[in-house]
């Protein structure tokens, strides 16, 4: 083995890309079970691929065979029910763990310099899921999947002058129809793939600026351990939490995330009383609904799943890190998170009575912290440096000034050496 | 800075963890991908057409009638008296198997009619029937006579139903 091993070596970095990107790759310390969710994701990619694989060995994307086909895979393809409750339940694990994941990274400050580029592949990473995902949501044919679909598309006709147009280009018909399935089912399949990409991009930008950590403040290099065997090792052990609770819902529980209405054949003719997205769209739906005007209510929608991008320029603060020294921060990380579960619960219900104004506030509230966000961090910034800062967090900062003076003392030397 | 998996301070019980943990994590992933590999076989629905009913009615002494059995041709042959006789013995192909061995009835002959060379349909003739293909000759066994097929025509499971009806092919037991 250790002779075939050499072989590839002198042909292919194999050895030293093993080493240097997993079992000898530094990794901080004091990495929390909050880091283990990035690989969670990856598992469950690779779970919704192989899935979706060998459902499309059975699934038919036409109009008139698909609902029956998927029924066909739940009650006569052996195993059939398993892979698709897995594949149903992996998508909305996929978001659960994306949303924590994201979270995580804005809690910890881990979008700021040097890491805006894998905050920004992560933002892409969100889009094409969710992409993804609304296509995929269709395939069944079922009356939610349906007018879902025919909701979502009608929002590309609010686009000024092209509107109508770009609304029938999209579903190659004048209403959601066979054709829109067709290529639906097509883009499904593409799309992850098109995911797998930009992971490895995501990943590549993660190994040149190295994780950040629960201090938010960047270790000295003897504060790091080898990722194998000890992060492999922990990522095994919370990629065996998650596989008992997906579990549990794939085997216990898998229509919990299926509405229930997706269980009757589309029906062009006659829309349900209470059309939802999956949960995981909610709170943008809400946003959506919240904004009277329908061009209003787009841009809106588009701006609130795009505004994270903004974030590494909105936080100005020059505290380094995250939540957990700066409390006003922390203070508004938590209430936007609320905020969140708030615009949800408005988007699964019918928007009447008291819903719509507490939806339209929450939606403000949505914005506000991010407005906010630049201002507010400067005077905490001023207000913690008055009051003192706590003395490990100066230590920190200090270690942390002294190696980036360090480094550019290095590059400068470099820059003399190369003359 | 690497941890030394392998140093003479580890105690050997940690090399015996990490076997077993690989082996049975190694057992559940195989285990994992049963599910996958059996989705790939022919699903319920499929295998519910795995037999056919054919009436055996209105098939004259001399006439073959073809019906479709998991999606294959079956070629239903009511063989005659003077047919039925020069079947006797072993055939003269390369394929050597007493008739009696081949039929339930004599009367009705139920062969598969696919050529066992690479697949073509045989056409009838008259003492047997002639692969256009690549040549091969069967006899009123459905014997293999000369030609390249290896085998003599397959005969499938069936059951008579009756005296004029037979289901052909094998109802899972």
């Amino acid at each position: 083995m250790k002779r075939v091993v050499s072989w590839v070596d002198q042909r292919f970095p194999l050895t030293s890309f093993v080493k240097n990107s997993l079992t000898e790759y530094p990794t901080p310390r004091n990495l929390s079970y909050w880091w283990n969710f990035g690989s969670l994701a990856g598992v469950v990619l690779v779970i919704q691929i192989i899935t979706g694989i060998f459902l499309a060995m059975h699934y038919k994307p036409d109009a008139s065979m698909a609902f029956d086909s998927v029924e066909h895979i739940m009650r006569e393809v052996n195993y059939g029910w398993l892979i698709r409750y897995m594949h149903t339940t992996g998508a909305t694990a996929f978001f659960a763990i994306i949303f924590i994941h994201m979270a995580r990274t804005l809690y910890y400050g881990s979008y700021r310099a040097p890491r805006e580029l894998m905050w920004w592949t992560g933002q892409l990473l969100l889009l094409l899921l969710m992409a993804t995902a609304f296509m995929g949501y269709l395939l069944p044919w079922g009356q939610m999947s349906y007018w879902g679909a025919q909701v979502i598309t009608n929002l590309f006709g609010a686009v000024p002058f092209l509107g109508s147009e770009l609304v029938i280009w999209l579903r190659g018909d004048f209403v959601v129809g066979d054709a829109t399935l067709t290529r639906f089912f097509a883009l499904h399949y593409l799309v992850p793939f098109i995911i797998v990409g930009a992971v490895a991009i995501h990943l590549v930008a993660l190994h040149s600026v190295r994780s950040s950590n629960p201090s938010g403040i960047s270790l000295s290099d003897k504060n790091n351990i080898p990722f194998h065997p000890y992060f492999t090792v922990k990522d095994l052990y919370g990629l065996c939490i998650f596989l008992i609770v997906y579990s549990y819902f794939v085997f216990f529980n898998p229509n919990l995330f299926i509405e229930a209405d997706n269980y009757i054949p589309a029906n062009p003719m006659q829309t349900p009383p209470h059309i939802v997205p999956e949960w995981y769209f909610l709170p943008f739906y809400a946003i959506l609904r919240s904004i009277p005007d329908l061009l209003g209510g787009v841009i809106a929608m588009g701006i609130s799943v795009m505004i994270f991008a903004a974030m590494p320029f909105l936080d100005r603060s020059k505290i380094p890190g995250g939540a957990r020294y700066r409390p006003f921060y922390r203070g508004m990380f938590y209430f936007f998170v609320l905020n969140v579960i708030v615009l949800g619960y408005v988007g699964a219900k019918p928007p009447e009575g008291f819903l719509v104004p507490l939806g339209q506030v929450a939606t403000f509230f949505y914005f506000a912290t991010f407005i906010i966000l630049p201002f507010g961090s400067k005077i905490e910034e001023k207000w913690l440096r008055k009051r003192g800062l706590p003395a490990e967090v100066e230590a920190l900062i200090s270690c942390e000034e002294f190696q980036k003076s360090e480094r550019r003392q290095r590059q400068a030397d470099r820059r003399k050496a190369r003359r | 800075m690497a941890v030394d998996n392998s140093s003479p301070e580890n105690p050997k019980r940690r090399d015996f963890l990490t076997t077993a943990t690989t082996a049975v994590a190694g057992a559940g992933v195989t285990a994992a991908c049963w599910p996958f590999v059996n989705s790939m076989n022919p699903a319920g629905d499929v295998m519910a057409k795995a037999t056919t009913i054919a009436s055996l009615k209105g098939i004259r002494p001399g006439e073959v009638k073809t019906v479709e059995w998991q999606g294959k041709p079956v070629f239903l042959f009511h063989r005659e008296e003077k047919q039925i006789a020069t079947m006797e013995g072993l055939g003269e192909g390369k394929d050597p198997e007493e008739d009696g061995e081949r039929v339930k009835n004599p009367d009705w002959l139920v062969v598969v009619g696919i050529c066992t060379h690479l697949g073509c349909v045989p056409a009838r003739k008259k003492a047997g029937w002639f692969c256009p293909c690549h040549g091969s000759a069967y006899d009123n066994s459905g014997r293999i006579l000369t030609g390249p097929a290896p085998r003599n025509l397959d005969v499938p499971e069936y059951e008579f139903v009756g005296t004029d009806q037979i289901i052909i092919g094998k109802t899972q037991a």
